[in-house]
């Protein structure tokens, strides 16, 4: 009974001092809303450049064109060296029919002239398409199996995968960082602000100390009201991803550019980041506070 | 019954100025006893010793049962309900009504809301202002100010009250009714009071216990009755 008494108190001590500290509550506020947002975009950017990285990465594969003399043999053999190497996820091999029949049946002006050919005369190759399991490393991939016997030429997105993928994860590590960099200044920023708003009474906290108030019963209602700050920090931030998110998401058709670059769905990634945007404001309240208090529990 | 017992006691401040030496002295339970003397005489930090505000350097302090020179800071709230503290400048909280600022005394302390209320009535009505339970402290006069102060520490129903000169800031005739008042409770309720001051007419009107410090040092302790003015 007496505990929840205190949890009671502590809860309404907070909701007074916000209202009451309006002034300072706000500049909190202020200071948390800000911060949320440049958090909250830095994680927009940081997922969509990641979910742009998977997507290409999904597309890119090796394409391996075998010479023209290559007998039965020889392929079983190159599948064996294939499947050594374990940077290979799967491959798919298309014999050279196959690769013309495909062909035909992309273009259909292609067909009439490939129709022509017959088959002792087919110039295309039997084909390996090749899918690896780390796209990073796909240049060394490729070299080996260059080396390999009859193999007549191995293609990938040379040089323009590599740096498109390391362009993005550099972009990727910068938001998060510059992200965690902004929470631990707020967090000072949040002990600043809440420690104004306790030095304003510090005679209310010496009289709670000196009639007996336990430091339990001091320290709640500040980190309540930090927790209070926090929430109503995020509102905006969360308010900013959901709709502006989804605006932006139908305004650009669901890609950025071209057709290649798709942008993360808004369900749930919205309420997904909206849910880690709150936790990061309360979080913040809650520490700043906490330890704003701190000195004045010690007379 | 010894209530408050303090054993060769020093303090020295951190930076290196010393206030108390070597005192040593018992109270008993219901005493009212004057604490005189000079300014840096001492007798603030004496106090401020009881109620641990600040900590002795060396000896042995026991107030109500409670040894309080190692008592850990998340522990002095044990020691603080055992006593009220009321000061030359009130301390009250100046948005909270007379009501208020008595209640906030008993609310932090985790008391029944259902006992708070007949309990600050009870209270205001011992220091006779009841009727200004809704006035805010800056619509009240220095006389009515510290009746609420005491209303506030005798709260809790401490054992012990402790007052840092209350009637230094108080007309002579108000400062008579702030002792009427203290009086009363160390009568009625028995609570033993110990007050700092240098209001010597008070304390030669009061006839009770004084103790009399000079630099830091216990000079003198008269029994009840037997105070008589002389210089040291």
């Amino acid at each position: 009974m007496k505990s929840f008494r205190l949890v009671f108190r502590s809860f309404r001590d907070a909701f007074k001092s916000v209202v009451r500290n309006f002034s300072l509550s706000l500049a909190s506020i202020t200071c948390i809303t800000i911060t949320l947002i440049i958090i909250a975009a830095s994680f927009l950017i940081s997922e969509n450049v990641r979910n742009f990285t998977d997507l290409i990465e999904k597309d890119v594969t090796v394409v391996v064109f075998l010479s023209n003399d290559t007998t039965e043999e020889d392929r079983k053999l190159f599948e064996e060296e294939l499947q050594k190497m374990d940077n290979i996820d799967y491959y798919d091999f298309s014999s050279k029919q196959e690769v013309k029949t495909n062909m035909a049946k992309e273009y259909d002006n292609l067909k009439t002239i490939l129709d022509d050919w017959e088959e002792s005369e087919n110039p295309l190759k039997d084909t390996y398409t090749i899918k690896v399991v780390d796209v990073e490393k796909i240049k060394d991939t490729a070299d080996k199996i260059k080396t390999f016997d009859k193999v007549d030429s191995v293609q990938y997105g040379e040089g323009l995968v590599e740096k498109m993928l390391g362009a993005f994860s550099a972009v990727e590590k910068i938001t998060l960082i510059a992200a965690l960099a902004l929470v631990v200044v707020t967090i000072f920023l949040i002990i600043n602000t809440i420690k104004l708003t306790i030095f304003s009474r510090k005679q209310e906290i010496y009289i709670m100390r000196l009639v007996g108030a336990s430091n339990m019963r001091i320290k709640l209602p500040f980190v309540i009201e930090g927790v209070v700050l926090g929430i109503i920090g995020s509102i905006i931030p969360t308010v900013i991803i959901i709709f502006g998110y989804t605006a932006l998401y139908n305004k650009m058709g669901g890609v950025l550019f071209s057709s290649l670059i798709k942008l993360v769905k808004p369900i749930p990634f919205i309420f997904n980041l909206s849910v880690v945007v709150i936790a990061i404001g309360i979080l913040v309240g809650m520490i700043g506070s906490a330890r704003a208090v701190r000195r004045y529990v010690k007379i | 019954m010894e209530l408050i017992t303090l054993k060769n006691v020093y303090k020295t401040y951190p930076n290196g100025v010393g206030a108390i030496y070597d005192l040593s002295l018992s109270i008993e339970k219901g005493e009212f006893v004057f604490i005189i003397g000079g300014s840096g005489s001492g007798k603030s930090t004496l106090i401020k010793m009881l109620y641990r505000e600040e900590k002795p350097t060396r000896g042995e302090i026991i107030v109500g049962g409670v040894k309080v020179a190692n008592l850990k800071n998340s522990k002095v709230y044990k020691l603080r309900r055992k006593l009220g503290v009321v000061f030359q400048d009130y301390k009250l909280l100046p948005k909270l009504t007379v009501y208020e600022n008595v209640a906030f005394a008993l609310e932090v302390v985790g008391a029944d809301n259902s006992k708070i209320r007949g309990r600050v009535l009870e209270v205001l009505d011992k220091v006779g202002l009841k009727h200004k339970a809704k006035s805010y402290p800056d619509k009240l006069s220095g006389g009515e100010q510290q009746r609420v102060a005491i209303a506030r520490a005798i709260a809790n129903n401490p054992k012990i009250l402790i007052c840092d000169e209350p009637t230094g800031n108080l007309d002579p005739n108000i400062s008579m009714e702030i002792m009427d008042i203290l009086k009363k409770i160390n009568e009625e309720l028995g609570t033993t009071i110990l007050m700092v001051t240098h209001d010597i007419t008070i304390v030669e009107k009061m006839k009770k216990r004084v103790l009399v410090l000079k630099e830091g040092r216990l000079v003198k302790d008269y029994k009840e009755g037997t105070y008589k003015h002389e210089e040291f």
